[in-house]
Order: C-alpha cells, then sequence, then structure tokens
C-alpha cells in the first residue's frame, strides 16, 4: 500500500477539505478547513485541485513517514518548518513543495504562529468520502480515518504512489496571513435581541480569543453583552461565522463544525472573507468587530479570493530537497539549503 | 399585492446571516401553520433549482437559505425567494411516513413512570398517547439525523428535566414541551425517556445514511419485548435497511 505513515500524531490532526455545507438541512455540521485560503495555497503548491483533502494541523504538528516510491508535500499556515530527520536535522521551510522518498521520516514540530496549518499531499489520500467530503467531524464520526481524528501508527492511503520530479514551487507572496484589520461583521439575524449599549460595546470593545476554542467554535473574553428580550429563542438556522450569546453575554464565534440550528441569539455573523483569519487565531489574540453592509461583505469576498488567486498565480520556483547522501557527498549542505538549514 | 387564498398573510422577514445565507423567517413560535409556510418556501426554492443555492435548511419558523456569494449573491437569491413566495397557495407535499416500533417502559423508557406520575395520567394512557399521534418532521438539527417531532398530545406536555443526563442512548424516543423526538445516536440529552426504538436513524454504513428529513410524517408503534429484540438482532447483525410504510409525494 502507498501510503504516510503516522509515527507520532501530534495534537489529534484532522484531514479536511471544504467540507459537506449541502447536508446541513440533514443535521450534519459543514466541516471543512478552518482557513480555506491556507488549504488552497498548501493544494495548489502540489499540483491538487483546491478542494483536495489535506492535514489539518493544530497546536503540534506531527511525525510521518513516507511508505510508498514518493511523495510530493506542502505545509503552509505557519513558519513553522518541516524537518527531515536523518542523520543531520535539514530543516525545510513552509510554503513551498518538497519530495520526498519511501522510509524518509519528517516531523512539524509546534505551531506558536497560527492556530492551525496544512500540510497537502500530490494527489490526495485514497479514502471514500462521506456525504462527497474526507472533512473529518469527530462528534459523529463521521469523514477522515474512522470519522475520528489521526492517532499514532495510523496509514493514511496515498492516490499517487510515486510523485514524479518536476520543478518544486514556493508560495512568495504571503500578504493574505498578515490581514489584520477588525474582524467584519453583518449584523442579524437576531440583532434586535440585544441592547443598543450592548452593539456599541461590541463593535467597539477588543475582544481575546480564550482557551475554550475548537473547531467548532470560540468563546471570546471582552465586553459583556445585555440580551433586550431574553436569550432563548425557537431554533434557527446557524452559519459558519454566526457570532451567537447565550444567558451569560460572553459571545462565541461559530466554527465549521457547528451544530447546524441552535436556540442562543446570533448578534451577526463573521463574512466570508474573514472566516479563514478566525481559523487561523490562538487562545490569547486580540481582536476587533467592524459592522459592514452585505454589499461591502460581497466585494470584500471577490477580493480575497482574487488575491488567493495571485498568490497562487506568482508562485515562483523552490530549491529542491536533495537527499542526504547527496548533500554529504557533495559536502553542499549549508550551500545549498542555506539558511533553512541548522547544524546542531 | 393579490393572494389567492382567504386568510391575509403575513410576509416573511427576510434576515441576514452573513453573506453566504439569508433568514426567511415566517414567525418566532413552534406553530403548525408557520411551519408548513416554511417548508412550502422550501419545497419551491428546491423544484426551482435557484443557481448558486448550497443547501436549505427548514427551521420550526425559518428556512435558512445558504448559497456560494461567487456564483450569486443577497439580492439575487432574495428576489428568487420573493417571486416564489408570491404565487403559493398549493400544500406542502406530503413527506414519507415512517413507523418506529418502539419498547416503552422499564430500562428502555427510565422515565415513563415520572412522566405518568408528573402528568397524573397511567403508564398506560402515556404511551397511548404519544403512540396514538401522527407526528411531522419540523426540522433536523442538534446532531446528525436527529428529527424533532411535533406536536404532541397537550396532556403529555412537561419542560425538560432540570438534571440532563450525560449519557443518553442511541435510538431513545423522548418528549419534552410539545416535540418528541429520537435520538439519532448517543449524546448528553435533557429530554423525557419514555421508550426506544432498534431503529438506526443515522448509520454511514447504509446508504443513505440518515432516514428521515424535514417534513416527513412520523408514527410510533408500541411493540412488545420480543418483536424489539428481533429487530434489534437484525441491526446488530449489520442489516439496518429500514423504509416507510408510505413513500409520500416524491420530489
Amino acid at each position: 500500500m502507498n501510503a504516510l505513515r503516522v509515527v507520532s500524531a501530534g495534537f489529534a490532526p484532522t484531514l479536511q477539505d471544504f467540507g459537506r455545507p449541502h447536508v446541513q438541512n440533514l443535521g450534519v455540521p459543514p466541516s471543512g478547513a478552518l482557513d480555506t485560503t491556507a488549504l488552497r495555497i498548501a493544494n495548489a503548491l502540489v499540483g491538487n485541485p483546491a478542494d483536495t483533502a489535506a492535514i489539518e494541523l493544530r497546536v503540534i504538528g506531527p511525525t510521518l513517514e513516507v511508505a510508498s516510491d514518493a511523495v510530493r508535500v506542502a505545509l503552509v499556515g505557519t513558519s513553522a518548518t518541516l524537518e527531515i530527520m536523518g542523520e543531520r536535522r535539514v530543516e525545510a521551510p513552509s510554503h513551498q513543495s518538497i519530495r520526498l522518498t519511501r522510509g524518509r521520516r519528517f516531523r512539524i514540530g509546534g505551531l506558536s504562529d497560527t492556530g492551525v496549518a496544512y500540510l497537502a499531499v500530490e494527489g490526495g489520500f485514497a479514502i471514500e468520502p462521506v456525504y462527497a467530503s474526507l472533512s473529518t467531524y469527530v462528534r459523529a464520526r463521521i469523514g477522515g480515518v474512522d470519522g475520528r481524528a489521526l492517532r499514532d501508527g495510523d496509514a493514511l492511503p496515498l492516490r499517487v504512489e510515486r510523485a514524479e520530479e518536476r520543478a518544486e514551487r514556493r508560495c512568495t507572496d504571503l500578504s493574505w496571513r498578515r490581514e489584520n484589520g477588525p474582524i467584519r461583521v453583518i449584523l442579524g439575524p437576531q440583532d434586535d435581541h440585544f441592547t443598543a449599549d450592548s452593539l456599541e460595546a461590541f463593535f467597539s470593545g477588543e475582544y481575546t480569543v480564550t482557551r475554550e476554542a475548537d473547531r467548532m467554535g470560540m468563546r471570546l473574553d471582552g465586553p459583556v453583552l445585555k440580551h433586550a428580550r431574553g436569550h432563548d429563542i425557537v431554533s434557527d438556522g446557524i452559519v459558519t461565522g454566526a457570532i451567537q450569546v447565550p444567558g451569560n453575554g460572553r459571545p462565541i464565534v461559530l466554527l465549521a463544525d457547528h451544530q447546524t440550528t441552535g436556540g442562543y441569539p446570533k448578534l451577526g455573523a463573521v463574512i466570508s472573507a474573514d472566516v479563514p483569519r478566525l481559523g487561523r487565531m490562538k487562545p490569547g489574540d486580540a481582536l476587533r468587530f467592524a459592522a459592514v453592509s452585505v454589499e461591502q461583505a460581497e466585494a470584500a469576498r471577490r477580493v480575497l479570493e482574487e488575491r488567493t488567486a495571485r498568490a497562487i498565480e506568482w508562485f515562483g520556483s523552490a530549491e529542491p530537497w536533495l537527499d542526504e547522501d547527496a548533500l554529504y557527498g557533495r559536502n553542499l549542505v549549508s550551500g545549498i539549503v542555506g539558511s533553512t538549514e541548522s547544524v546542531p | 399585492m393579490t393572494e389567492t387564498t382567504s386568510a391575509p398573510r403575513v410576509l416573511p422577514r427576510f434576515l441576514s446571516a452573513g453573506d453566504t445565507a439569508l433568514v426567511v423567517e415566517f414567525g418566532e413560535t413552534v406553530d403548525p401553520v408557520v411551519n408548513r409556510r416554511v417548508m412550502q418556501l422550501g419545497d419551491a426554492a428546491r423544484a426551482a433549482e435557484i443557481p448558486g443555492l448550497v443547501d436549505l435548511v427548514p427551521t420550526f419558523r425559518s428556512l435558512l437559505v445558504h448559497y456560494d456569494p461567487l456564483v450569486t449573491s443577497r439580492g439575487a437569491v432574495e428576489a428568487s425567494l420573493r417571486g416564489l413566495l408570491s404565487d403559493r397557495d398549493s400544500e406542502a407535499k406530503e413527506g414519507r411516513l415512517w413507523e418506529f416500533p418502539t419498547l416503552y417502559g422499564s430500562e428502555f423508557g427510565p422515565d415513563l413512570e415520572d412522566v405518568a406520575k408528573r402528568t397524573s395520567l397511567t403508564p398506560e394512557r402515556v404511551v397511548e398517547l404519544h403512540a396514538g399521534t401522527d407526528y411531522k418532521v419540523y426540522m433536523m438539527g442538534f446532531m446528525p439525523g436527529l428529527a424533532y417531532l411535533g406536536i404532541i398530545p397537550k396532556e403529555l406536555e412537561l419542560p425538560r428535566r432540570s438534571e440532563p443526563r450525560v449519557r443518553v442512548p442511541a435510538g431513545s424516543v423522548s418528549i419534552a414541551i410539545n416535540l418528541t423526538n429520537v435520538y439519532s445516536d448517543e449524546s448528553p440529552g435533557g429530554w423525557h425517556l419514555l421508550g426506544r426504538t432498534p431503529v438506526r436513524l443515522f448509520d454511514l454504513q447504509r446508504d443513505p445514511p440518515i432516514l428521515l428529513a424535514a417534513g416527513d410524517r412520523v408514527r410510533f408503534r408500541s411493540v412488545a419485548k420480543d418483536a424489539y429484540d428481533d429487530l434489534a438482532e437484525r441491526v446488530k447483525s449489520g442489516d439496518t435497511s429500514f423504509h416507510p410504510v408510505d413513500a409520500g409525494e416524491s420530489a
């Protein structure tokens, strides 16, 4: 079998693609990548269609071993490196493709600069989709590998047995990672359930992502909001990015694994152009909100799509990874890999 | 505007849900008339094949319309939906009718006695009332495959349990307020458990994995332990197929 073997899983990585948003009418959460921009770029680097499932990494990355002739991978969304294990420690930078041959082990360490990153593999995984998606929804054991996060010893079957040699690519435009304006929000559908003072406080105050943050949503610390008409409503539908406020007045921003319906008033929803930014946030990060119109949100989304397409169009070429023998033989370790290598 | 129905109809509210969805709200309560309008618009929108539509999620009182903002826009989707509203006076489609064999009471329905006590009915009468009504799937939600069914006979109405259970087994048939449901998977839950059905509402090995859909009709049939065990045995051996007793008006 052609596989990527999980030597050590790290912090519960899951397979994610664009999810299954079309079966919310059956009560199935949409799931899918928290940061779809990073997923698109990772897939483009290894030559995959944009919606191919990749490994979504949070907190601490895994150690993996190549159990096929050759794989091509790309790590995107973090400045953490891909550490190729061997006699010497060699680090390949993120945001570029790299080809690794059978038996090679590599490790991705702590992700201190982001809430989420992606490891895409050329060709993707040979796993049966559930409702047309490989996305993992752990709570109902749907998708991915047996509906769960990856664990030590898993073998992820690959569609491509041998990634052919070709020029490696590098994403040089990382401006999409650095957006830091306020998170934009469209009011509704239950903004009229809040006092005017609370709405004012929500948009003028600063919030912090608490430790209660996962793929389902993140609880925020900051100005406490007051309901004007009680905090229970007859359940209605929920979208990704919805900001719901339970009785304690502390907002929760709902992410990809959100339930499809719910009974708390929703002040507004983060616009789709800014949802990937939420995914990148981690506990302790500060954020502010700004209200925008639907038309502004639609324009912002088009801008994001254009910027992502441009980042992909502008891919440069990357240094190839030469195997260790070649590196030693030519005694060119520092010369070729340059600043990306650190000698122990 | 002209309406062909005799009763004056209040137009729904179109509310924002970000830039990828909008809510068409017909009311703010659990009400059969409100829900029927939700279902009618949902059926019409599905049939109309509005470009860029991703999903339609009917709830008790509103329709959430998910769309792809790169294919269409809020303005275009709202215009299409308004067009579908204006010439409606048809009944909602009759959904499929399901009959779930249910074993009431004992450890399968640990709250039956308590419900009887609190409603001043005998356990037998509670079962008779619960199994003697046809319900409609008002909405799907809470977890994959879970259906909110209504409306239960008034005599059975009770608030949710003050202490929710940490684990409610899959297949549990329960009531709360004016609704009833079947837990599609094991989960925490605060509803009163009257019985259990061996029918699996959610099974990834089956095609399709999820049995019910909004608009379907459901009735419960009280069965003895033997009949329950027979079906439970079949399900356990991997045969989770189950079919409606009436196919309804297909889409």
